[in-house]
């Protein structure tokens, strides 16, 4: 199963500001009532985008300006709290392809490189500078860059960080790990007999 | 040097390195419910691949079940979909089901360790962050996306990189009225909602090692809200007869073999720790949340904090955000706010010995008029035990609810929900936006002694003061 290789990423940006961004945010509970993901499309921040009449709250997501980005500037501790893979797949299936935060939660960052949708992190200051930017002139064309490890656009250039196991991983196309974790069977089967298992 | 338990159970688990650099982690048990299991089916199947090792997966529904009448099919189609596909799901590779009939049903956290099948030394992985909570053994526990739980069915390995380790020393007598569930609001206040990002939390200390297991699994579930994806506590005596003679535990001569085993996975007295915290136990007081966030908590005694205050400009925003969704004012106290709802249950504060601290105190007193407040126990086996003791006719009488297990009101994804801005005194986990069901629903967490105290006088209370 070949996967392709992400390394950049171009497109328009979108800021969804502030700390502890948790995952009932991104993905309220009731969405969760699904045995696919393929519903999920354009449910992504639903609470924090529409009243419960249906109608926007002025969520930048929404504003005309940023229709069709494909880049999350958020905060820190992104995606905290659940676990739910719905967060990242609603957000993937929304059109956006990368995500750059200050700081992101453990799971929500893992379940992000499992389905190929690299989250990296910037300063502070430099998160601001490119929202900043980006509400300036919202059409501005961002790249994020894993082998440069920059977030840049033609009027700006910033540094980003990444761990080197899920950069690989996604620069090399391996991050699809079901893949990866086939290749060593007998090695999984000596320890699936040596290591105990809860019986009756 | 010596090595952390983290340590040992990663090395003694570990299959190899993959060429990206990650580790492939051999998963002893993983546990699956209704919610984050179905589409990892679905991509199991897609990629025509058989489930490895059925028997080391256990599964049980929770989240969707309703706690007051269970008869099928549901009222909610979806949620009935779900259910079926467990069931299915189950049936199809072997895998063994606690559902509704067993006796055995209940939230995934509470039924694991109940049966004994979460076990000191082990790899456990599920769909769902308060996975955290089976740390409270001695065990790696952690949280993992659905993507992960097609992994782990497939190969029953992960490709996951190791955390750092802390290690969290609560030294000293907790105070009276001071539960688990105040420790590990006050944790995460003092380090952060963010602040164990990077790392597993290894609970130690006098307090800590002085907590019976229920109060284990409440730090260990907490956790996860200060960050840390992974929590655990060392196993000792408390945990050994905490196991012994549970359904799923080592018998006979195979008992003292796990125990050996089990106590040689203890971190080493010389264990390097890449970080130690130490937090005096009698600085706990009873902690009460204010806002949208695990760490925006206060002891029962303070002030609703106010922006002006905040450490940064982050920190400011955030207050003026929690504060504007909480509709609460700065300098506000927190004891006499009034509650709308009561909920005492969850994986976090659904365990048995919740129900017997609070019910003696229950005795001849009165929900407040008013106040809607639920009881559910977190699993069937402790349901049990709440009738046999006399434990859920004090409820009754009281003016509670008395529902049947399962997650109810902490999620939002059964019946029980808050409606509008209600204010609900809750011993579950999360106060996050929404949580509870209503997008304006409003939550404070806090012990079951607060919130049986709350129940009956309406408002936030101290429960020192109360019973």
């Amino acid at each position: 199963m070949p996967l392709h290789q992400i390394t950049t990423i171009t497109g328009k940006a979108v800021p969804v500001a502030g700390a502890d961004m948790d995952t009932d945010r991104i993905i309220p509970a009731r969405f969760l009532k699904c045995v696919t993901f393929d519903e999920l499309a354009g449910t992504m921040f639903y609470d924090e985008r529409f009243n419960a009449d249906g109608s926007s709250k002025g969520h930048p997501i929404d504003k005309p300006a940023h229709a069709g980005a494909s880049i999350i500037l958020g905060g820190e501790n992104f995606g905290c709290g659940s676990s739910r893979e719905h967060a990242p797949q609603a957000i993937k299936r929304s059109g956006i392809q990368a995500i750059v935060a200050e700081t992101f939660a453990e799971i929500f960052f893992g379940n992000s490189t499992g389905i190929g949708l690299p989250c990296v992190c910037a300063a502070h200051a430099d998160i601001a500078a490119a929202t900043a930017l980006t509400e300036e002139e919202p059409e501005t064309p961002w790249t994020v860059d894993l082998a440069a490890m920059t977030l840049s656009c033609p009027k700006a250039s910033f540094p980003i960080t990444m761990p080197a196991e899920p950069r690989e991983a996604l620069m090399q196309g391996r991050w699809d790990a079901v893949v990866e974790l086939m290749n060593a069977p007998a090695e999984v089967e000596r320890l699936a007999a040596a290591l105990p298992n809860p019986t009756l | 040097m010596g090595k952390t338990l983290y340590r040992k159970v990663w090395d003694a688990h570990t299959v190899g390195i993959l060429p990206d650099g990650r580790t492939q982690l051999f998963i002893a048990t993983m546990y699956l419910h209704e919610v984050t299991s179905p589409q990892a089916f679905a991509m199991l199947r897609e990629l025509n691949l058989p489930v490895l090792h059925p028997e080391r997966l256990f599964a049980t529904p929770d989240h969707i079940i309703p706690t007051d009448d269970q008869t099928e099919p549901y009222a909610d189609p979806r949620a009935a979909t779900m259910l079926d596909a467990l069931r299915r799901n189950c049936a199809e590779n072997n895998i063994r089901l606690f559902d509704l009939p067993s006796g055995q049903q209940g939230i995934v956290h509470m039924v694991m360790p109940e049966l004994g099948i979460t076990q000191p030394g082990m790899t456990i992985v599920c769909g769902d962050s308060h996975t955290a909570t089976h740390g409270a053994v001695g065990a790696i526990a952690m949280g993992i996306g659905t993507t992960q739980v097609r992994d782990v069915l497939a190969t029953q390995t992960l490709a996951m990189s190791p955390l750092k380790v802390r290690n969290v020393r609560v030294e000293g007598s907790l105070r009276p009225g001071v539960t688990a569930k105040d420790v590990a609001l006050h944790i995460i206040r003092k380090l952060g909602a963010n602040g164990g990002l990077g790392y597993a939390y290894e609970f130690g200390g006098s307090a800590i090692e002085a907590m019976d297991m229920d109060g284990r699994l409440t730090l260990c579930n907490l956790a996860i809200e200060g960050a840390a994806r992974c929590g655990y506590i060392n196993p000792d005596e408390t945990t050994f007869e905490y196991l012994k003679g549970r359904p799923y535990a080592p018998k006979g001569a195979a008992w003292d073999e796990a125990v050996a085993r089990w106590k040689s996975f203890a971190s080493d007295p010389d264990a390097e720790y890449d970080d130690v915290v130490i937090i005096p136990a009698e600085e706990i007081e009873p902690t009460v949340t204010w806002g949208i966030s695990p760490d925006m908590n206060i002891g029962i005694n303070e002030t609703i904090p106010s922006p002006a205050d905040a450490k940064d400009e982050e920190t400011r925003k955030a207050y003026v955000t929690a504060l504007d969704y909480m509709k609460l004012t700065a300098g506000q106290p927190i004891k006499g706010l009034p509650v709308d709802v009561v909920f005492i249950g969850s994986c976090t504060n659904g365990h048995i010995t919740d129900f017997r601290a609070v019910a003696p105190l229950l005795k001849g007193k009165h929900v407040a008029p008013g106040i809607k407040a639920l009881a559910v126990p977190g699993s069937q086996m402790t349901a049990q035990m709440c009738e046999e003791e006399g434990i859920a006719d004090i409820f009754r009488a009281a003016g509670f609810e008395w529902r049947k297990a399962g997650c109810s009101m902490c999620l939002a994804m059964n019946p029980d929900k808050l409606i509008g801005d209600q204010i609900c005194a809750s011993t579950s986990n999360r106060n996050f936006k929404g949580r509870q069901g209503s997008p304006t629903g409003r939550t404070l967490l806090m012990s079951p002694l607060m919130a049986a105290a709350a129940a009956v006088t309406g408002m936030v209370s101290d429960p020192r003061e109360v019973f």
